[in-house]
């Protein structure tokens, strides 16, 4: 796939808690191209996990606009009028979260396979074939019948991101995916992480791995006090970033 | 007081009164307590739904409703229904059966409301988010994924209800349903023996609750291995 066309707009996104007081996006405008690995950083409570969740709306923005895929989907109706039923933007939209959040009553294949059966209308059979298919390009397809209590945290941030991935969406976005790993079990995450993006899938990744952020990512953001201070490649962000505030974090992280 | 006179006498009443304590007074408990709980159980799901809805004077009425039920007496809602529901509903009059079960019914709604709702917030709110990420719409992330898991948390919570509820029928005998206890007023008055008959009651009281409790703890059991598997 070519790094081409905006995948996602988003225009001075704010978002405040009690009234003003807590300003967790405080206007942030950036372009989601195609096949970008667009990897963000910044301390802890600049914002990050709040402009991911708002992408996919489960945080509903205080002000601002996010055009996913041409629709502007923060308003009710598109511009042809039609009612924008959220739900059908999500199904393009594949999340991983820290906790990995595996539905703990159904089988591993199961979680795989309920989304796209009950919202796509796929049948059983086929959902089940590219299920095993995607436990088979994460090594896990010996675990199918297993229950999420039965994995490593590892095995589990694996299952999450494929059962993300039946879906078939056209962006992942990832909230810290690796932070609640033991750290020997890092590496096998971030792998699959990698190899989705030299696959082309378009990613938004907050992360506290810098080799991540300055192998895979093609743009790296960095936010504070929920803003955006600066964005560039990760050439430039990690050996000449100008803000001080940058300069500070990385000196800290680095 | 003589134990071994009491002893007597207690084995006494259970050969001449057997079927008043075992048949009469037992049908009575458990039908109103089955009645309770399954009526409870209906009417408490819909005040839970209420309370979590999203129109917020659907969310007042229950809450206040839940609020006044726990905040007073439940023998004073008894005669509250006992005395004002024939003249509310007047083909409700001398249904006095009719009247205690539904202010059970009442009583016990409110508090299945708050087990059901305390089962459902108890499912980790990351559940939902992953539901909803995958472009299930609320509806269906309750039915697929919180419910099955609040289910967990609320069927033992029903069954102690289910044991409260057993005991708090006695209440019933107030007004002479023909429940255990009420069996037991009316041996004490034709027999002027008060210990004896309320010991029999006792041990019936206890013996069921006891073999109800041993029921919902094996149903927690199960349901604890569920999860693991
Ligand atoms: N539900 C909420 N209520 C109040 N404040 C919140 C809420 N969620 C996040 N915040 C605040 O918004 C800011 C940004 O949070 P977050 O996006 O989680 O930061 P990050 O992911 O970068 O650590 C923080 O100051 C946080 O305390
Ligand atoms: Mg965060």
């Amino acid at each position: 796939m070519a790094t081409s066309g905006k995948l996602i707009e988003v225009r001075d996104l704010k978002k405040y808690y009690n009234g003003e007081a807590i300003k967790a996006l405080d206007g942030v405008s950036v372009d989601v191209n195609r096949g970008d690995v667009m990897v963000v950083i910044g301390p802890s409570g600049s914002g990050k996990s709040t402009f991911l969740r708002s992408l996919n709306l489960l945080e509903q923005p205080t002000s601002g606009s996010i055009v996913f895929e041409g629709v502007d989907i923060t308003k009710k109706t598109d511009a042809q009028g039609k009612r924008i039923n959220i739900d059908l933007h999500r199904q393009k939209m594949g999340m991983v979260f820290q906790h990995f959040n595996l539905f703990p009553h159904k089988t591993i294949l199961q979680n795989m396979t309920m989304a796209p059966i009950k919202l796509k209308g796929i049948s059983p059979a086929e959902a089940n074939e590219k299920a095993m298919a995607l436990l088979e390009r994460v090594g896990l397809a010996d675990r199918a019948g297993a229950y999420p209590i039965q994995l490593s945290g590892g095995q589990k941030q694996r299952v999450a991101i494929v059962r993300a991935l039946a879906m078939e969406p056209d962006v992942m976005l990832f909230d810290e995916p690796t932070s609640a790993l033991d750290p020997e079990m890092v590496g096998e995450v971030l792998d699959v992480m990698k190899k989705l993006a030299l696959e082309g899938m378009t990613m938004v990744v907050v992360t506290h791995e810098m080799g991540f952020a300055r192998e895979v990512g093609n743009r790296v953001l960095f936010m504070a006090d929920g803003k955006l201070l600066e964005e560039g490649t990760p050439d430039a962000i990690f050996n000449a970033p100008q803000n001080p505030r940058l300069q500070d974090f990385l000196s800290k992280v680095l | 007081m003589n134990f071994s006179t009491i002893g007597q006498n207690i084995v006494r009443l259970l050969i001449k009164y057997w079927d008043k304590f075992l048949i009469t007074g037992l049908s009575y408990t458990l039908s109103l307590a089955a009645i309770t709980v399954f009526f409870g159980t209906i009417f408490g799901a819909l005040i839970a739904l209420m309370r979590m809805s999203r129109i917020p004077p659907l969310r007042w009425v229950s809450s206040v409703y839940t609020e006044i039920i726990r905040g007073t007496p439940m023998l004073l809602q008894l005669y509250l229904f006992y005395f004002g529901l024939p003249q509310l509903l007047p083909f409700l009059n001398r249904q006095q059966y009719a009247c205690v079960a539904i202010a059970l019914v009442c009583n016990s709604a409110a508090y299945v409301s708050e087990i059901i709702r305390s089962g459902i917030q108890a499912v980790d709110i990351g559940q939902t988010e992953a539901a909803r990420s995958l472009g299930f719409s609320q509806a269906q992330t309750m039915r697929y994924i919180v419910l099955p898991q609040a289910v967990k948390n609320i069927l033992p919570a029903l069954g102690n209800e289910f044991i409260m509820v057993t005991k708090d029928t006695s209440l019933a005998s107030t007004f002479f349903i023909g429940d255990l206890m009420t069996q037991v007023l009316l041996i004490k008055g034709a027999t002027y023996l008060p210990i004896e008959p309320l010991t029999i009651a006792a041990i019936i009281y206890f013996l069921l609750t006891f073999v109800l409790s041993k029921l919902v703890g094996l149903l927690e059991r199960r349901l604890r291995r569920g999860d693991i598997r």
